[in-house]
């Protein structure tokens, strides 16, 4: 036993058959890794890959094909108060309040609170994601992304193990989306929270993760890097993009995006690849002997938010 | 908006009048309709049937009977002379409490069914069969095993009302959206809890749609039931003044079911609008 606060070991998935009989090929199989304590992971892959499922298998929802996930010591075999999530459609209860969504779950999880003081506790959450105003609103008058803050809130407030994020900010406009990637940051900064999450922002992935999951195209699917981003912790969304490491990673990920991912699986497989130990790289470290050596032959990257979203 | 409320009042009550005025107008005694010497007589003998059986009843004659009937709605002179508020109460009483056992019956029920896709697909034949059976075409079942006639009355109802609320709760129940579901989930709600808190408002809109319209059918109904068993209730009223051919009764009657009917959708419809969450 290793000493991972997660583990993925041999994940495989194969959707049921449809009408004509014929085997679905698994979406993805051979899928191994794990996350430590207090970790930020992000996995970027194109759709169709199983990022979703292999989320929803982590969250108890779905069940895999084959393998297993064992978080601290234990075989997730269903859903559970150690995993938070947050959906991707926000999924608020929109007869509840603000507040009585957030106390609704604070009440599952520790079901002999007294009202007050699971009100209390919903309060402060909803506060942490500056939310403090609107506590007696109903989801349908808030805006896209105040409900996804409510969503996040809700999973925060039942204090998981690990936070798991389904895409959670697809649906938000830029700008939204930035404000409640700076909060997210900070929560996760001060609470050391673990988390796994599915984007398709690389940006995103960037400011967030510690290290980003890379999956090849589906089906078959693997994990085919691991990418870990050597930039300082204490980041901010305004300064990322002036450490010299930031569009060395940033590159890397979209060139894998772009160019490397479906040489890895089935007909198409070009590269040898040990499933297992997907390789680790650390693209912001590697190049900057190159980049000090040669003046660079192309323009510097222009800043542009590149959002890969197919 | 306000002015428009306004002219659609206007253009209704407009539309009331011409209505009574044309009705009128129909109803004008003709001349050669005036009886005279021994055929007056004749109708005297006949008691007060003369001037009830002088074709349909003008609008005053019915006017008339709305004073009659409303100004004195809770008397009772013996089983063929009630007020209208006794007979309005007896139908309603009969109504209500068929409706509460459908409640009782079709909401849990339905819960069951519309969380079991098996269940839902082993119960549909029975429900499709039964559905369009008129309601009243249990009444001589009812009367057989029942015995008593009111009792069945109240069978009748509980029979008719039961198929919308239940078709509508099992639905309600099977599509409650699967995000929140999972949400229940991820939080290991026990199940009557995830029931109570999360299905059922889930589903209270569907639910209380399926209700309103049972609530309808059974008003409809009631009236035809209570005239096939008689005794009480505002059918029976209505089927006792075509025997003694008082149309402006029947007429006073049937004004009366249509506003009571409407009142009972507008409670549902109240109601119903309490549960409607928005999304």
């Amino acid at each position: 036993m290793s000493g991972h606060f997660l583990l993925v070991e041999g994940l495989k998935k194969i959707f049921p058959a449809g009408g004509n009989g014929e085997a679905n090929p698994p979406v993805f199989d051979d899928i191994h890794f794990h996350i430590d304590k207090g970790e930020f992971v992000c996995i970027i892959g194109h759709s169709g890959c199983g990022k979703t499922t292999i989320l929803n298998v982590l969250a108890g929802l779905e069940e895999a094909t084959a393998g297993n996930a064992i978080m601290d010591g234990r075989e997730v075999k269903g859903p559970s108060l150690d995993c938070g999530v947050v959906f991707q459609s926000h999924a608020l209860m929109p007869w509840m309040t603000v507040l009585g969504n957030v106390v609704f779950a604070v009440k599952s999880k520790w079901p002999d609170w007294s009202r007050a003081k699971a009100a209390a506790h919903g309060a402060r959450y909803l506060e942490m994601v500056g939310l403090g105003e609107a506590i007696h609103k109903k989801p349908a008058e808030l805006s896209g992304g105040m409900k996804q803050r409510v969503g996040i809130a809700r999973a925060f407030a039942i204090q998981p193990k690990m936070l798991l994020l389904d895409e959670p900010f697809g649906a938000l406009d830029a700008l939204t989306r930035g404000t409640i990637q700076d909060e997210l940051l900070k929560i996760v900064q001060a609470t050391h929270q673990t988390v796994f999450m599915i984007t398709h922002d690389v940006d995103e992935a960037i400011l967030l993760a510690d290290k980003i999951l890379l999956m090849s195209n589906g089906p078959h699917a693997k994990i085919a890097e691991i990418v870990e981003i050597t930039l300082r912790r204490e980041r901010t969304r305004a300064g990322i993009h002036h450490d010299p490491q930031y569009y060395l990673i940033r590159n890397h990920l979209v060139d894998f995006l772009v160019n490397r991912s479906r040489t890895y699986a089935g007909i198409e497989a070009e590269v040898f690849h040990d499933a297992k130990q997907p390789p680790v790289v650390r693209p912001g470290l590697e190049g900057q002997p190159a980049l000090v050596r040669t003046p660079p032959t192309e323009k510097p990257v222009p800043h542009l938010k590149q959002v890969i979203n197919h | 908006m306000r002015s428009e409320a306004l002219k659609a009042a206007f253009i209704s009550v407009l539309l009331f009048l011409i209505f009574i005025a044309a009705w009128h107008m129909a109803t004008l005694p003709k001349e050669s309709a005036t009886l005279a010497g021994a055929n007056a007589e004749y109708a005297a003998l006949m008691g007060k049937g003369a001037e009830k059986s002088g074709g349909f009843p003008p609008p005053a004659e019915v006017g008339r009977a709305f004073v009659t009937y409303l100004s004195d709605p809770f008397y009772d002179r013996g089983p063929n002379d009630k007020g209208i508020a006794i007979q309005l109460g007896h139908s309603l009483g009969r109504v209500g409490l068929g409706f509460l056992l459908a409640v009782l019956v079709a909401v849990p029920l339905g819960f069951t069914i519309g969380m079991s896709p098996l269940l839902t697909r082993a119960l549909d034949p029975f429900i499709q069969v039964l559905k369009p059976v008129s309601p009243l075409a249990w009444m001589p079942l009812a009367l057989y095993t029942l015995k008593d006639s009111s009792v069945s009355g109240v069978f009748v109802i509980f029979i008719c009302s039961i198929w919308p609320m239940l078709i509508n709760t099992a639905f309600g129940v099977a599509s409650v959206r699967r995000d929140w579901l999972n949400v229940a989930r991820t939080l290991e709600v026990r199940p009557l809890r995830k029931a109570l808190l999360v299905i059922l408002p889930a589903a209270a809109p569907t639910i209380l749609t399926g209700m309103r319209i049972s609530m309808g059918i059974a008003w409809l109904v009631i009236v035809a039931a209570e005239m096939l068993v008689g005794g009480t209730g505002i059918g029976y009223f209505v089927w006792n003044e075509w025997n003694n051919l008082a149309l402006p009764n029947v007429i006073f009657a049937i004004t009366m079911i249509g506003v009571v009917g409407m009142l009972l959708d507008m409670v549902f419809g109240r109601l119903q609008r309490l549960v409607t969450y928005r999304e």
